[in-house]
This record gives structure tokens, C-alpha cells and sequence, in this order.
């Protein structure tokens, strides 16, 4: 008697619909980094001028750190309790691809943190003074930065696994990988509103996400075997 | 040679005395940590030994 | 051909063995030129034209840069051979390497600092080159805090190696980004390290510490080894005679 084997993107997809479904059910969790985004981007204007010609200098960097930290912010957790029961190590043994499998898994994580908050940009842009010009870039540029950051994280988080206070480590580990980004991100954004082509920083957005995208799934499942065979 | 001129720097003395100081600190911060690492580690050795050798006998 | 040789060479109780041999010598040897370098750098080469007797931040400054940079790619690559051929001792090396790292790369940003006072007129400056040195602290500080929060050694090597080797990745692409970077701000004020236009002996003592530094490089990371190799080979036989 054989086995039947799934395909590979029919199990990616369980898992992908797997972790949509459970965040449906704690939507508070899903919520809360999105809250945080709109919290920090508030204090900006609070700590230093409430002038919104002078916020919207810096104010294509503040979002973009806000979208870094509320992402580091969910990304604790990704793993953690998949971990904890057990699944992960069914998928080190099942036989598919663990790359995949993590990728869908960071691909639905993604979806509940990274895009909302690439969503309320342009909402918490206009609060820093951006213009409606760069509500594009803006949008754009964080689509690529949350992508890879969510890559990236899910390579931390695959790391840290189990680690007391490692939502300190991995900040620690996933911020510094994470400056390319910030640079990039917000100078698009300040370009634009300058006047100038953000095709540069773009581009260069553009090509970090999908060498993230390729060489990620690759250090994740390294991680995760590491993680997962103590 | 000047030995006063050579304090100076040109005027930068402050600059360049500090930035050599600062290596040399850096220098010899390394050369105790890494003797210090390694000693630490003989010493562990050695007490392992003794307790296995004890624990045998 | 024969590979016993290489074997050998990955064996802990040889490579103790060995690394006690050459210590001493990297260090003397280091000694001698680091020495050698201070004195030329200090006494004999000639002021700057620009920037007079201040230049000579040069000599501490751009080998303990070279060096930051030298050792992550070290500590990487035995990261990275550790992690793949799973030898214990190349993961050793990766963990002896990066305090050393670390320590070169703090002297590095802060002889650039300091030199950048006078001649810039300020402390920082957030361009690529400053920005990815600092990125590089950052890199080793998460390397050894990833290391020391496991308990499990063999966990701790294998999860900083992966670390080590994601690091690497993201070095190129900061140091690619110096021409970007750049232009969106103003331009740093160029510091003519095109090697052709420094004069002869201004370069003279540059290299002798660069190459004091990499000796002295050698026997850090020969001292930090032989302690890294006791602390793993914990119950084998050799110890009872090496210890």
C-alpha cells in the first residue's frame, strides 16, 4: 500500500489557511501591533513640534520605523507556540519541503501584520504631514520592507524559539538586518516628496525582498531543524 | 628631534593621543580576555579531571 | 591525494596542540610590527599636507577597520563550515573570533570619530561607510547574545552560525549602498584613501599595521581557541594529559 503525498503547494496552503483561520479567532493579537504602528507614529509629533511642515521632513522615516517595530513587535511569537505542540516537528518530518511550509507560514503572517499596516499609511503619513503624492511610494515601499522584514523576522524567530526574553534578542538580531531597509524605505518616500525619482531606493527595495525571498526559506528551515531537534 | 613637537602633533594632540590610546587599550583588552579565556578554560579542565580521576578511584 | 593531513588538522587534540605552538609566535611577531608601525606612523612619516600631524589617526584607524571587516568574514566562513560539515571546531573558531571582531570594530568607529572632529568638524556623520561599521557592531553584539542565551552549546553554535551567515549577506549590500547613500545626503568630505594618490611612505607604516594587526589577529583567535576547544572537548581522554 502507498502513501499519498500532498503536493507541496497544497500543504503550503493548509498551513496558510491553518494560521488565517486561527488569527480569526484571536483577532486581538492581530490587532495589536496595528495599534502600536499608530501609537509610535502619534508620539513623534508629541515629543518634538505638533508643525506638520516640519514633521513631514522626517515623516517618511517615522513611519517606517513604526512598521519596523510593530512588525518586530508580532513576530515574537511567530513560531512559538507551533513549537510548543509539536507542529513544527511534524513538519520536519513530513517530508515536504520545510522551506515552503515556513514560507506559507511567514506569508500568513505577513498578511495579518505587514498588510494592515501598509494599509494605515497613508492614515498615519497625513498625521506626519506627508502629502497625498507619496501615499504611493509610501505604500509601495512598505509592501516590499514588510515583506522582507517578515522574512527576516521569521529567520530570528526561528532562532530564538524557546529563548528566555527573546523578544529582546530578537530585536536585537533582526533590527540591524533590517537597517538596508530603512534607509531604502524612507528615502523613497522623501524622494518622492522632494520631487525626485524613488526609483532608485525602490529598486534596491525590490531586490533585497526577493533575495529574501529566496535565500530566507533556506536559513529558516535551518533555524527551525536547529530549533526544533533539542 | 623635537620631543615637544612630538606631544603636539600640530595641534592635534588631543586627537591623536587618544585615538593611539584608545588602540592601545583595545590591544591590550585582548590580549588579557583571550589569556584570561583560556586560562579559565584550563582551569575548569584540570578540576574536571581531578573530580573524574577522584570519582574512579 | 591525501586528506589526513586536513583530518588532522580539525582533530581537537592536534589543533590545541598546534595553536599552542604558534601562538607565541604570531604574538611576538605582532608585537614587533604593530611597534615597528607606531613608531614609523608617529616619527617618520612625513605630515599630511592637509591635515598635518592629525593624519596619523590614519595608522590606528583604517587597520582596525580592515581588521572588523576581516574578522566577521572569518568568523563566517568558519561559521558557515562549521554548520555544513558539522565540524566542531570550526564552530569554536567562529566563537573565538567574534569578541576580537567586536573590539576592532569599536576602535574602529571611535578612532573615526575622533579623527573626524578636526578634520569634519563634527563626532558623526551618518554616512555609508560610518553607517556600516556601526551596522557591523550591531551584527557581532547580536552574534554573542544569540550565543550566550542557550544553554545547550551545541544549539548556541548552530544557531549563531546561521546568524553569522545572514550577517554576512547583508555587508555587501550596505557597502553597495555607499554610492546611494551619498548622494541623497550631502557628500562626507572625500577622505583620500585612493591608494594611488597617498604618498610612498605615508603607506609604508599603514601596511606594517595592517599586517601587525592580522598577526596580532592570529594569536588572539590561537589563545581563544585552545580555551573555546577545552570547554567543548569536556570528558575526552586527551584532556587528562594536555591539562
Amino acid at each position: 500500500m502507498s502513501a499519498v503525498r500532498t503536493p507541496t503547494l497544497a500543504a503550503a496552503r493548509l498551513v496558510f489557511q491553518r494560521d488565517m483561520t486561527l488569527a480569526w479567532r484571536r483577532w486581538d493579537e492581530v490587532a495589536q501591533p496595528l495599534i502600536f504602528y499608530v501609537v509610535v507614529t502619534t508620539m513623534f509629533p508629541l515629543a518634538t513640534t505638533p508643525d506638520l511642515s516640519a514633521l513631514r521632513e522626517i515623516g517618511g522615516g517615522v513611519v517606517w520605523v513604526a512598521a519596523l517595530l510593530a512588525s518586530l513587535l508580532a513576530l515574537e511569537s511567530l513560531f512559538r507556540a507551533d513549537v510548543e505542540d509539536g507542529t513544527t516537528e511534524q513538519w520536519v518530518l513530513s517530508g515536504q519541503p520545510l522551506g515552503y511550509l515556513l514560507l506559507a507560514k511567514v506569508a500568513a503572517h505577513w498578511v495579518l501584520t505587514g498588510l494592515p499596516l501598509v494599509i494605515m499609511s497613508p492614515i498615519v503619513g497625513t498625521g506626519l504631514g506627508l502629502p497625498t503624492s507619496v501615499w504611493g511610494v509610501l505604500m509601495f515601499s512598505l509592501l516590499l520592507g514588510t515583506g522582507t522584514l517578515s522574512i527576516l523576522g521569521g529567520i530570528g524567530a526561528a532562532l530564538t524559539v524557546g529563548v528566555r526574553r527573546g523578544s529582546v534578542l530578537l530585536s536585537l538580531l533582526v533590527l540591524p538586518l533590517a537597517m538596508p531597509l530603512l534607509i531604502f524605505g524612507s528615502r523613497a518616500v522623501t524622494m518622492q516628496m522632494d520631487g525626485d525619482s524613488p526609483a532608485g531606493p525602490l529598486q534596491l527595495l525590490a531586490a533585497i525582498f526577493f533575495m529574501a525571498l529566496s535565500l530566507g526559506p533556506l536559513a529558516m528551515s535551518a533555524a527551525i531543524r536547529i530549533s526544533v531537534e533539542n | 628631534m623635537d620631543l615637544q613637537k612630538f606631544f603636539e602633533m600640530g595641534g592635534y594632540a588631543v586627537y591623536v593621543w587618544t585615538s593611539y590610546g584608545l588602540t592601545a587599550l583595545v590591544l591590550l583588552w585582548n590580549w588579557w580576555a583571550a589569556r584570561r579565556s583560556e586560562a579559565e578554560a584550563q582551569t575548569a579542565a584540570k578540576r574536571r579531571n581531578e573530580l573524574a580521576l577522584e570519582r574512579s578511584s | 591525494m591525501s586528506w589526513t593531513w586536513f583530518h588532522k588538522l580539525a582533530s581537537p587534540p592536534h589543533a590545541y596542540r598546534i595553536l599552542g605552538t604558534i601562538a607565541p609566535w604570531f604574538g611576538w611577531a605582532s608585537l614587533a610590527l604593530i611597534l615597528l608601525a607606531t613608531w614609523w606612523g608617529l616619527v617618520k612619516a612625513p605630515a599630511d599636507y592637509q591635515q598635518g600631524d592629525g593624519f596619523r589617526i590614519l595608522y590606528v584607524h583604517a587597520p582596525s577597520a580592515w581588521m572588523s571587516m576581516f574578522t566577521y568574514v572569518v568568523m563566517a566562513v568558519a561559521a558557515g563550515v562549521g554548520l555544513i560539515w558539522r565540524i566542531k571546531l570550526a564552530h569554536a573558531a567562529a566563537a573565538a573570533c567574534a569578541p576580537i571582531g567586536a573590539s576592532f570594530t569599536f576602535l574602529a568607529l571611535a578612532t573615526g570619530s575622533i579623527w573626524g572632529k578636526p578634520m569634519w568638524g563634527t563626532w558623526w556623520v551618518w554616512d555609508a561607510r560610518l553607517t556600516s561599521e556601526l551596522l557591523l557592531l550591531f551584527l557581532y553584539l547580536g552574534y554573542m547574545a544569540l550565543r550566550a542565551s542557550f544553554d545547550d552549546p551545541q544549539r548556541a553554535d548552530r544557531a549563531s552560525a546561521v546568524l553569522a551567515l545572514v550577517g554576512v549577506i547583508n555587508v555587501p549590500i550596505i557597502h553597495y549602498s555607499v554610492e546611494w547613500w551619498s548622494t541623497l545626503h550631502q557628500p562626507a568630505s572625500v577622505t583620500k584613501f585612493d591608494k594611488p594618490s597617498i604618498d610612498l611612505a605615508m603607506l609604508i607604516p599603514l601596511f606594517i599595521m595592517i599586517v601587525g594587526f592580522q598577526l596580532y589577529f592570529g594569536w588572539a583567535v590561537s589563545r581563544r581557541l585552545r580555551g573555546e576547544i577545552l570547554r567543548r572537548e569536556r570528558n575526552a581522554n586527551w584532556l587528562k594529559e594536555a591539562a
